[in-house]
């Protein structure tokens, strides 16, 4: 199926320049927001949309906007998270590069309806060459006057910031983020009170992901109703799909969601299957954090229908069987690829981005990746796997942030699917830690 | 005490105007940037921090716990090109751990050291956000994409001949 929202025109012209966003029906939405329609009016379109957080917990957005607290006085902050830093995440990457006006006419009409005047879109600083794009993208927007005072005649006026951070995974999370943009380190706020709240200095804030905030422009422009007939069920409208690992063709996809894991996987569309004629043998679907799946259970579900990709079909079986869509970070492994060392590998990552502020991650996360480090270089003993096990289950649960969750699913997943190749690990280390030695199920494989 | 250029102080009000009055403290991450990059040669010296704190009118310790906090901030001097290579599982998949080896043989040194001659240092770093473009690395913020050895060698060859060039 052809991208319908975000990706569409991006092979017909260079989009960051604004005439040729405009010659495509781009910033269409902002006439239409501001002159025909209530900001409650567009608060319902996005509720009616159906559409769900792109950045990963899949929140439906039009509930999220509703929380705001329009009762306070203070002003109200939209902040645009585009510190994309989940592994195996680089769809708003190549959004902002490739289509950085479609974001800017989201932002505006979504902070119409949220009543913003300021909004900051908080980018991870390794992003650094994405600044100069998105802030040409906000001065061509100005000069044609779709920001700064009283747009287009309106009494709506918005200015946009971009802010970069520095390098720390964890403000992903929305209140750590908030702490950054303060100028703070990121760590994250108990909650509640939550960012609608008590957000940006105290005051009511909405934080959504890049994705979420473009598909705002195209709903507003199309209509709520248009947006929630692609799709299926409750996983309305399209999703980019960033693809990575063994594939034949890595990289970033819009797809119809919905479309089977199967399709997605191997057909020349999208990934075309698992690079250099080698056979699949896991796959994470959604970004590190969640769950890994083997082969057999990524293309169909337990029950031994087809997976699709859809929150509810790659969350099908729960965690004995299944995994979650999360922020379409989608991994593929081949048959030669170690599971025990990505899982080493993912939790050395959370180990390192964990804040510090609650110990069962702080310690927790540490005490795995040693572990796993003993395990994969030849030191295991055959406890550590329930060692792992019972440490991952004190982390999951017991934090202020998700970053907890994030790092043990992965752990719990890996052991749940592959226990057997940690065993083979913990028995054989001789022959574990050949260099190229590759454990294919039950023989072993010189790579 | 180092001194931000005429230039680059405009630049730093222009950022405090972003935010609200009396929350200038939100233009710490960005001006630190500025700071590693004109004054630190790539780092940021505990000078350099109270040179900040001073911009800003803020405790020199709350620039400090900043620093501490995140990872594109050095706080060691380092060489005069990082070479930041990605060691997170997506990148690994797709080898990685050859490129990181194999810049460590080529300049003889382990991550987080730097060459003698103060040109190259190797930082690994977590998830760049390009994993479909994998091996990769970046230096100063620009991407270095699906890497090979040879790809390693040529990017090397060519940051002497910048360095040559500007000396």
């Amino acid at each position: 199926m052809p991208p319908k929202i975000f990706l569409e025109h991006i092979h017909k012209a260079d989009l960051t320049q604004i005439d040729n966003y405009m010659r495509f029906g781009g910033y269409e939405s902002v006439p239409k927001a501001l002159k025909t329609m209530s900001p409650d009016g567009v608060m319902d379109e996005v509720k009616k949309s159906g559409l769900r957080g792109r950045g990963g917990a899949g929140f439906p957005t039009g509930l999220k906007w509703s929380f705001l607290d329009r009762r306070s006085n203070k002003p109200r902050y939209l902040v645009c998270n585009a510190d994309e830093s989940e592994p195996g995440t680089f769809k708003d990457r190549y959004l902002m590069e490739y289509n950085p006006h479609i974001l800017i006419e989201g932002l505006i009409v979504s902070s119409y309806a949220l009543g913003a005047n300021t909004t900051y879109i908080y980018i991870r600083g390794e992003y650094w060459y994405l600044i100069d794009i998105l802030e040409r993208a906000i001065a061509q927007a100005k000069a044609k006057g779709f920001l700064g005072k009283n747009i287009l005649g309106s009494d709506f006026s918005l200015e946009i910031y971009v802010h970069p951070g520095a390098g720390a995974y964890i403000c992903g999370e929305e209140t750590a983020l908030l702490e950054s943009l303060e100028g703070k380190r990121g760590n994250p706020r108990i909650k509640p009170p939550f960012p609608a709240v008590v957000g940006l200095y105290g005051s009511p804030t909405v934080v959504n992901n890049v994705e979420t905030l473009a598909a705002a422009a195209w709903i507003v422009q199309n209509g709520g109703e248009e947006y929630a007939k692609i799709g299926i069920g409750k996983s309305t409208g399209t999703k980019l799909i960033s693809a990575c690992g063994n594939l034949r063709k890595p990289g970033v996809y819009e797809i119809d969601l919905g479309v089977s894991v199967e399709e997605f996987l191997y057909s020349d569309e999208y990934c075309g299957g698992i690079a250099n004629g080698k056979k699949l043998k896991a796959c994470v679907p959604g970004g590190s954090s969640v769950p890994i799946l083997p082969a057999h259970l990524i293309t169909k579900t337990a029950k031994g229908e087809d997976r699709l990709m859809t929150y509810e079909s790659l969350a099908d079986g729960g965690f004995a069987t299944g995994s979650m869509l999360g922020s379409g970070g989608f991994i593929a492994f081949d048959e030669d690829q170690c599971i025990v060392r990505n899982t080493w590998n993912f939790t050395r990552f959370y180990h390192h981005e964990s804040c510090g502020q609650c110990s069962p991650c702080r310690e927790g996360t540490g005490w795995m990746e040693k572990v796993l480090h003993s395990i994969e270089y030849g030191h295991g003993h055959e406890s550590d796997i329930d060692l792992l096990w019972d440490v991952q289950r004190k982390i999951e649960g017991n934090t202020i942030c998700p970053l907890g969750d994030a790092a043990a699913w992965p752990v719990a997943a890996a052991i749940r699917h592959f226990r057997h190749e940690f065993e083979w690990h913990i028995r054989n280390p001789r022959e574990a830690t050949q260099p190229g030695a590759v454990y294919r199920g039950s023989e072993l494989v010189l790579a | 005490m180092p001194q931000f250029s005429t230039q680059t102080l405009d630049k730093v009000q222009e950022i405090i105007g972003r935010y609200p009055e009396g929350r200038h403290k939100s233009a710490l991450l960005p001006i630190l940037h500025y700071a590693q990059r004109e004054l630190g040669s790539g780092w940021l010296s505990p000078e350099i921090m109270d040179y900040v704190a001073s911009l800003l009118n803020i405790k020199p310790i709350e620039v400090y716990e900043v620093a501490t906090f995140y990872s594109m901030y050095n706080l060691k001097p380092v060489g005069r090109y990082v070479l930041e290579v990605c060691r997170t599982g997506p990148c690994c998949l797709v080898g990685a751990e050859k490129i990181q080896e194999h810049i460590e043989n080529t300049l003889g040194i382990k991550e987080g050291e730097t060459t003698p001659d103060g040109m190259f240092t190797l930082k690994t770093m977590e998830c760049l956000g390009g994993c479909g473009y994998g091996p990769l690395l970046q230096i100063l913020e620009q991407f270095h994409e699906n890497l090979t050895p040879e790809k390693v060698d040529a990017l090397i060859a060519d940051c002497r001949q910048k360095a040559a060039s500007m000396n």
